[in-house]
């Protein structure tokens, strides 16, 4: 069963997470995610955090290797819609997370991109 | 309590309340009730209070005790007098020997009208009227600390307000001495309203921080990580000269924060890093 939906939108795979990742589920969304990546060939992956309330430093970790990975399989990763309690949290503990970029929210991340429009067809850009 | 002590405690209380009237009397000029703009029946019902409360006290076997309930009733009273003299400007002590003051007219009393009173029921007069000090010393010093409370929370919100500077940019004025405190609020507040505004570009304007010592700097990096985690970028920008120094002093890096002189051109950054272009309109000279 897949807990994440993971949604194709032209070539831009989005995930929204709205439960709380326990350890095992967030290692397990890793593999799926990197699976789905490299099947599909996207060129990009939005990954919405807006629901989260507590990320640790696991999921923190987990994250920012999410976004290695697909960088190696040719897609940008964009995390987006990081609470401010959950930066402030990721920053006493020390992660910055360099390398990981991030967005306001779901349609900045989509700018940051490079698609400004969404075609009904599925056609990007 | 024993029954001597009963008894005792009995004595002193009837006395102090066959004797109201004369020790009104020798109260109401005082300055601890009469502060000048209190009409006389309002004094005098506040010493008859006093000593009411005071010949319960001492009937009761409380006369030590200031959190008794006799003295309890009289926090009112105690907080509108002691709070009065403390908003002039009063100290705690001050007040203290103000209220002091209210002993010697009633010992003197007590000797002229006792013929043979014991060395116990001198003890619990004198008892009760020490531990009427104390109440209204620890009210004094309550209304003290709680005007100063008052007066952190207004400080703190008045320290911190997020200002949109444009559709997407938004800007935070720093001013005066940041503490730990201060930052943090500052910080969840420019967080909160990054995410409220969908802005893209936060400004920390420290025009007006006169010292920057490592915690601020610590707090200030840490805003811009969060913020850059959240998906905007911060600009702290007008940093004076000597703080620019120091920081360097300190060893301060901040190599990964953009930074600008002023938040004029922090202003032209953000605008530009948006999407706008900012140019003086054609012929005009300068910035």
């Amino acid at each position: 069963m897949n807990a994440l939906p993971l949604l194709r939108i032209g070539d831009v795979l989005l995930v929204s997470i709205q439960i709380e990742l326990h350890d095992e589920l967030a290692l397990r969304f890793q593999r799926e995610l990197a699976e789905k990546v490299a099947d599909e060939g996207v060129r990009g992956v939005i990954i919405d955090i807006s629901a989260l309330e507590i990320v640790d430093s696991f999921l923190g970790r987990v994250l920012h290797d999410i976004a290695a990975t697909t960088s190696v399989l040719a897609a940008r990763t964009v995390v987006v819609g990081m609470r401010p309690a959950v930066a402030i949290t990721l920053v006493e503990l020390g992660l910055s997370l360099h390398g990981l970029r991030t967005a306001l929210n779901v349609e900045a991340g989509l700018r940051q991109l490079g698609i400004r429009r969404l075609d009904v067809s599925g056609e990007a850009r | 309590m024993g029954e001597q002590q009963r008894h005792s405690g009995a004595e002193v209380a009837s006395f102090l309340l066959e004797h109201e009237s004369e020790v009104i009397g020798s109260w109401r000029q005082l300055p601890f009730f009469d502060s000048g703009d209190s009409d006389t029946a309002q004094i005098e019902r506040d010493c008859g209070a006093v000593v009411h409360a005071l010949a319960e006290a001492v009937r009761t076997g409380d006369g030590d005790d200031p959190a008794a309930s006799p003295f309890n009733a009289l926090r009112g009273l105690f907080m509108e007098l002691a709070g009065r003299r403390t908003r002039l400007g009063d100290t705690a002590s001050e007040i203290a020997v103000e209220v002091g003051k209210l002993k010697r007219p009633v010992m003197r009393l007590w000797k002229s009208v006792g013929g043979q009173r014991g060395v116990e029921e001198t003890a619990l007069l004198v008892d009760a009227l020490g531990t009427l000090r104390v109440a209204v010393m620890e009210i004094a010093v309550a209304s003290g600390a709680e005007l100063i409370q008052q007066q952190q929370e207004q400080l703190l919100e008045l320290s911190t307000p997020v200002i949109r500077l444009w559709r997407g940019i938004l800007a935070v004025p720093l001013i005066g001495t940041l503490d730990s405190a201060r930052s943090q609020i500052a910080m969840e507040s420019l967080l909160q309203a990054i995410v409220d505004q969908s802005a893209e570009v936060a400004i920390l304007d420290i025009t007006g921080v006169s010292m920057v010592d490592t915690m601020v700097a610590q707090h200030l990096l840490k805003t811009v990580m969060a913020a850059r985690m959240m998906g905007a970028e911060c600009i702290i920008s007008g940093i004076r000269p000597q703080i620019a120094q120091t920081m360097v002093q300190l060893g301060i890096d901040l190599e990964e924060v953009t930074t600008r002189a002023g938040l004029a051109d922090a202003l032209g950054y953000a605008l530009t890093k948006i999407g706008y272009q900012v140019s003086a309109p054609s012929g005009s000279v300068g910035r």
